[in-house]
């Protein structure tokens, strides 16, 4: 590290954040793709449902579809905030 | 035997034609007898970057479409006897590709002998996209290390699987590499680009080579020449290295470490 680099203010280190965003993006588009077309609207229809009673992001809802020999499992998980956030917006 | 790869992305400018133009240069190098088409109708380039722009005189559509024979519409390279470029049509629109033509002009490229036939796609997931991949034995994705790119190439790998004659065909996927272009190895040390590593790991396929960013890839497509010609350039070795790859020898990668500053350098900086 050169002199001027030590008294510049260091950037975070940006390529651990493009991977590990890109881990999430990328395994969640996977799980969709070649599964059946509404999977994402289905995904999006569910948001706004949950969004009626509590505050969530936009990536809380996770869908997965497995596959194995006995038939298709649509696993559905949502992460809900922590209680301090945790607001119903009535509606 | 031909083998037909496509070189193909999702995301445009990471770098498609400069591969595909040095890709099959180097290959005709080797020995073998090589196609490379463009399939980008209406935005063609690789005339520009191969050198070859004032001598087309017929297209990849007008052979498609019986008004030239494929003999008439391929060029000879300048520097290469072995290399033919088919350009892609610049006034017609996307649609004058059909599946039914695109394979009768692969066909008759197996029966002219040819040994490799290296087909440029244009950006996208489109019609154009689609057909430059439906045939190919082999897939080159080029990426950048960099988030949309990669993303994109993960899309891509997903069609390849899927959307080929071969995965139709039940055959499963071809052979699928990446190529990293623009690769630049001090700032994957800083911690600001993705190495290798990493998008290797994220698309979970093979790495046929790594480009790395050189101000020679501009100079050779400035002046028309693939830049796998310049030997002194750290690109221009990188795609040789990654063409005997390709045929299928081992070699290790180069130009993944920065090159060592000086003493004035360390204490300043740049």
């Amino acid at each position: 590290m050169s002199l001027l680099d030590f008294l510049r203010q260091r950037p975070k280190n940006t390529a651990n954040i493009a991977r590990e965003r890109l881990r999430i993006i990328v395994a969640q588009e996977r799980v969709t793709r070649g599964g059946p077309d509404y999977l994402p609207l289905l995904r999006n229809e569910l948001l706004e449902v949950i969004r009626k009673y509590v505050h969530v992001d936009t990536d809380a809802v996770q869908i997965n579809l497995e596959r194995s020999s006995e038939g298709e499992v649509l696993e559905l998980s949502v992460a809900l905030p922590e209680a301090g956030n945790a607001a119903a917006t009535g509606g | 035997m031909t083998e037909t790869i496509v070189i193909t992305s999702g995301k445009g400018g990471v770098g498609k034609t400069t591969t595909s133009a040095s890709l099959a240069t180097g290959l005709a190098q080797r020995g073998h007898k090589t196609a490379v088409i463009d399939f980008d109708v209406g935005l063609r380039n690789l005339d520009l970057i191969m050198g070859c722009e004032r001598r087309v005189v017929y297209d990849f559509v007008n052979v498609i479409q019986n008004e030239a024979t494929l003999k008439q519409a391929l060029i000879r390279d300048k520097r290469h006897d072995n290399l033919y470029v088919l350009a892609a049509s610049q006034t017609r629109d996307k649609d004058a590709l059909t599946e039914d033509g695109v394979g009768r002009v692969l066909d008759e490229l197996k029966q002219e002998g040819f040994d490799y036939v290296v087909c440029d796609s244009p950006a996208g997931i489109e019609k154009g996209a689609h057909l430059a991949m439906y045939f190919s034995d082999r897939a080159v994705v080029v990426v950048n290390p960099e988030v949309s790119s990669v993303r994109d190439s993960d899309r891509i790998l997903g069609l390849l699987s899927s959307k080929t004659r071969r995965a139709e065909k039940g055959e499963g996927p071809g052979k699928q590499h990446l190529l990293l272009t623009r690769y630049n190895p001090a700032r994957v040390e800083a911690g600001e680009m993705m190495s290798v590593k990493d998008v290797e790991e994220i698309l979970g396929i093979p790495v046929l080579g790594v480009i790395p960013e050189s101000e020679n890839v501009l100079a050779a497509s400035n002046s028309g020449v693939p830049v796998i010609h310049d030997a002194e350039s750290i690109a221009g070795q990188a795609y040789t290295d990654a063409v005997t790859r390709l045929v299928g020898e081992e070699l290790p990668m180069r130009f993944l470490e920065a090159p060592k500053k000086g003493f004035f350098k360390r204490m300043f900086g740049t």
